[in-house]
């Protein structure tokens, strides 16, 4: 007897109806600060859910703690508001149970990496299908400004009022190291790139991790400024897209080149560099993923906005699916009488 | 050689040598060979902790206990009547549970000199008189096997591995049982090895021959068979049972199972079982920790899975948190904890009945669920079908306790069939009109259970505080206080959806032994044997906790006095003195192992004397 969640899993959809991002606002105030950079990716995932071609009624959003796990809350969709660190738990869980879903964190850099940083990793490795998105604003923020394990060495924060001694975490490092198999940075000020990089997220089937710098404007305001101010952020960082070189600058005149297995920037006005010297960027090559990934804290090199690393594997839902349905295939079709039996029974008459 | 016959009415073998001496097997063919027979069959594995331990250390023994009878047997019995000890450490770690005049089986190749210090004996006891309150039986059955089989062709290593069959053989011939089980399962085993398969059955047929001609035993026991109703039996034990009853549990519910766990011991092999289950359709993760794998299965609840996870003591201190949050969710989950001695890491092996506080109230805020405890391997079955009715019915999260004593002992067990088992009904809600997320079943209390993938019913919910019906965040203090109490009492309401107590024995008196969880089989093995004496004294064994049955306080009060016994300091004994305010005797074995039914026997003897001064 098929369940009603096979039912749900395997229900066709003639036509999904024509959603406009509207469909996707929760009829509730949205609490954050005015300011505050959630309300940017809110915007972009709201602007991309119209075009996934998914039923909204499949859509779910996982959160755990923190201003960013309000997220949830705002979303027209199946929402579900966790406990601090487990969201990634949570919503393995959940897609496990119904692969039909597409399913969706949201979560902190708090949450995240300090907290949940059990499950992050281990979720990475099994690329369960879900899409998360972090919400990097380097600060505890919801518990009113503690150092997270993304804030900066020396950093005075509420729980650091002498300067932090803590290093960060490299947040992109660390999931790529983990076996993340879609991994990009984005901010909150370039809405263009952010929708972009969700809707990649969105397509990629496997773990995908979006990392968005996201100002607190309350608690570390500006603590991305360097990377999103006009002034900087084009000498700071460099927007990465598949099969081009690595170039960065403002007048497009620097790039990336490879010296040993170190990345270096090369002026491509200096008459010896040219385009043909620069890597190139491949979201494939998880070897040059990780090179990038680690230009973020090398000092004199720029952050690598865009998508780092996108490689499909198989996921660790599908695989769930397969092996049953093998076992069920080698076995045939399940009988509980006969495995409450089991092998070594008697009778007695 | 003609032998006397002596009738039993039930009788306890326990098997010991070393870790490698093949002991387990040797145990598991002589209970299913008696539960063929159609005698009543508890066993108990003993396994060193360690996992190879040294050779012949005194840590390193493994011995597997069965006590079969004509009559229920409840317990793997305190006694042994007969020990098998295939070296000295064995027969050193078992001496002192073996009955006075009881049948010792000494493997004498096993008390050489290097066994014997080993063991810590300054001379064999084969030899110096110590074991004159037993019958000892002391032959080199390393010696015996290698004469049987010196031209079997094998390897000396391959004939020594033998031996455990030699010392089975003689065990059926001493309870007078017959070889052709074991030498179905041998054949099974090593149908593609004949000339193992060859040695193996010719080593046991020896051994069952050896006793039979051996003048010094002259004794052969008999038990009949127990009066068991018609039907197919197994052995089971506690953990198989649970996993056996999620997935039967999951097909009444038609629902498909999820169970989110992290190893832990006892409670491994119920992630063991439902792993290999896929053929069922079951889906498990292995997570990364306790803490993601209750909250991986509240994920899976969310989805509209029957969502299990399953754990020890120091997980059950994990997850509490998210026991929490599937609180207030109000999904369905069913949570089992095999308790173990703590605190800590304790004795992770053996057993104690100390996680009822944390079942109970080991939460923060006001967190009620219902704790349900299974009173023997068997009954972990059932508790878990009832667990998984509960938490659907209720949609709330429910706690199962049983413990390592269960978990790992077995039992015959009459296979149910499974459409007897009635079906469990789930309403997912599916209808847009009026619909809000804790809007409630009126009788049950129990709110709409909306899943991810419904048309119209998209919604949040989360581990904040929610206003009734509409389920949206609501910080309002008089909300927050109906919902405290709506939970409160959903979970008290359950008292009238499960069954009132029995009591074995006068329904009123002067003493009642009142019991939860495993404590069961040895007060039902005391009553017997207090009975006999003519003392009459009755018993109430708990199924439930939260809520208590009905009708238990009432019963309680026709008795002048009440007596808990539990492998914990007083935790039951506390939570009944609270609720009823009921003094209450208490008796308390925390030494993680069970009580024996000669210590209840005694407790309940001292009680009934202490009356009659
Ligand atoms: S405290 Fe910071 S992160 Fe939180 S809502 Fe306000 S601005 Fe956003």
């Amino acid at each position: 007897m098929t369940t009603y969640v096979d039912q749900l899993i395997n229900k066709e959809y003639i036509d999904i109806p024509k959603y406009s991002p509207k469909d996707f606002k929760a009829d509730i105030d949205v609490r954050w600060c005015a300011g505050c950079g959630g309300f940017s990716i809110l915007a972009q995932v709201q602007r991309i859910m119209p075009d996934l071609g998914v039923p909204k009624e499949k859509i779910s959003f996982v959160s755990g703690i923190g201003c960013s796990s309000r997220f949830p809350y705002y979303m027209n969709v199946y929402g579900f508001h966790g406990i601090h660190g487990r969201a990634l738990a949570i919503a393995s869980g959940l897609k496990v149970a119904r692969p039909d879903l597409s399913v969706w964190v949201a979560t902190g850099d708090g949450d995240c990496m300090s907290i949940g940083g059990n499950h992050l990793i281990h979720t990475c490795r099994r690329n369960v299908d879900i899409n998360v998105i972090m919400f990097n604003n380097e600060i505890y923020s919801l518990t009113k400004g503690q150092a997270s394990p993304l804030s900066k060495v020396g950093q005075k924060t509420k729980s650091s009022p002498l300067g932090l001694l803590d290093d960060p975490f490299n947040p992109t490092s660390l999931v790529l190291g983990s076996g993340a198999s879609f991994v990009a940075r984005g901010y909150d000020k370039d809405p263009g790139q952010l929708k972009y990089l969700f809707e990649r997220a969105a397509k990629h089937k496997g773990f995908a991790f979006v990392e968005v710098y996201t100002n607190c404007v309350i608690f570390n305001d500006g603590a991305f400024e360097e990377y999103t101010r006009r002034e900087t952020k084009f000498e700071s960082t460099i927007m990465l897209e598949h099969g081009k070189p690595l170039i960065f600058g403002e007048k497009h005149n620097k790039g990336i080149k490879m010296d040993g297995y170190r990345p270096v920037v090369v002026d491509l006005d200096d008459g010896i560099h040219s385009v043909n010297d620069l890597i190139v960027h491949n979201e494939q090559d998880s070897t040059l993923a990780l090179i990038l990934s680690d230009m973020s804290f090398m000092e004199g090199l720029p952050r690598p906005m865009g998508v780092i690393q996108a490689i499909e594997r198989p996921t660790y839902d599908e695989k769930v699916t397969w092996q049953i349905e093998h076992e069920i295939e080698v076995k045939g079709q399940p009988d509980i009488q006969k495995l409450l039996k089991g092998s070594d029974s008697w009778e007695i008459n | 050689m003609e032998k006397q016959i002596i009738e039993l009415e039930a009788a306890t073998i326990r098997f010991a040598g070393d870790s490698g001496d093949g002991m387990q097997l040797t145990g598991t063919q002589f209970s299913d060979t008696s539960a063929g027979l159609g005698n009543e069959v508890n066993t108990f594995p003993d396994y060193p902790s360690e996992i190879r331990a040294p050779e012949g250390t005194l840590y390193g023994v493994s011995a597997y206990q069965v006590h079969f009878g004509n009559r229920k047997t409840n317990t793997p019995g305190d006694e042994i009547d007969v020990l098998v000890a295939m070296n000295a450490s064995s027969l050193k770690v078992n001496l002192k549970h073996v009955r006075k005049n009881g049948i010792i089986i000494a493997n004498k190749a096993g008390f050489k000199d290097k066994n014997l210090k080993l063991a810590k004996y300054e001379v064999s006891p084969l030899e110096d008189g110590s074991l004159q309150n037993y019958q000892v039986f002391a032959y080199d059955i390393n010696e015996m096997v290698r004469n049987i089989l010196q031209d079997s062709g094998l390897s000396t290593k391959d004939v020594d591995r033998t031996k455990n069959l030699f010392a089975l053989g003689l065990a059926y011939c001493l309870f007078d049982r017959p070889l052709a089980a074991t030498e179905k399962w041998l054949t099974k085993k090593f149908g593609k090895k004949p000339e193992i398969l060859e040695a193996n059955l010719k080593v046991l047929r020896e051994g069952f021959n050896f006793a039979s001609e051996n003048q010094d035993m002259i004794v052969r026991y008999h038990i009949k068979p127990a009066n068991l109703e018609k039907g197919t039996y197994r052995n089971i034990t506690g953990n198989e049972a649970v996993a056996l009853g999620l997935v039967t549990a999951a097909n009444r519910a038609n629902m498909p199972l999820f169970l989110g766990s992290y190893p832990i011991t006892p409670a491994t092999e119920i992630l063991h079982h439902i792993s290999g289950y896929k053929q069922y359709g079951v889906k498990h993760m292995q997570m990364e920790d306790e803490i993601g794998g209750i909250t991986s299965a509240i994920g899976a609840a969310y989805g509209g899975a029957l969502a299990v996870t399953t754990t020890s003591g120091p997980g059950l201190s994990l997850k509490v948190e998210a026991m929490g949050l599937a609180v207030i969710l109000e999904l369905p989950l069913v949570i089992v904890d095999v308790q173990r001695a703590g605190p800590s890491t304790g004795l992770p092996t053996k057993p104690e009945q100390s996680d009822l506080y944390i079942a109970m109230w080991g939460r923060h805020g006001e967190a009620p669920m219902p704790v349900l405890a299974a009173t023997s391997s068997t009954n972990c079955f059932e508790m878990t079908v009832e667990a998984v009715r509960l938490a659907l019915k209720y949609m709330t999260p429910v706690i199962l306790l049983t413990d390592g004593y269960l978990a790992q002992g077995s039992e015959a067990w009459k296979v149910p069939d499974v459409n007897t088992i009635p079906e469990i009904k789930v309403n997912f809600a599916t209808n847009p009109e009026g619909f809000a997320p804790y809007n409630r079943d009126p009788e049950t209390q129990a709110r709409m259970w909306a899943i991810p993938g419904t048309p119209g019913l998209e919604h949040r919910i989360g581990g904040l505080e929610k206003e009734n019906g509409s389920g949206l965040v609501s910080h309002d203090p008089m909300n927050h206080q109906r919902m405290c109490e709506i939970r409160e009492a959903k979970v008290a309401n359950i008292a009238n959806d499960i069954p009132p107590v029995t009591v074995d024995g006068p329904e009123s008196g002067d003493l009642l032994v009142v019991s939860w969880g495993s404590t069961h089989g040895a007060i039902k093995n005391a009553l017997y044997s207090l009975r006999q004496k003519g003392h009459e004294v009755s018993h109430v064994s708990l199924n439930y906790i939260n809520p208590l049955p009905r009708n238990l306080e009432e019963v309680m009060r026709r008795f002048k006095r009440i007596l808990v016994p539990e492998m914990n300091l007083g935790q039951l004994k506390t939570l009944l003195q609270a609720k009823y305010l009921i003094p209450i005797i208490g008796y308390h074995k925390i030494q993680g192992n069970t009580f024996t039914s000669k210590e209840i026997e005694y407790k309940i003897e001292q009680l009934l004397s202490e009356k009659e001064n």
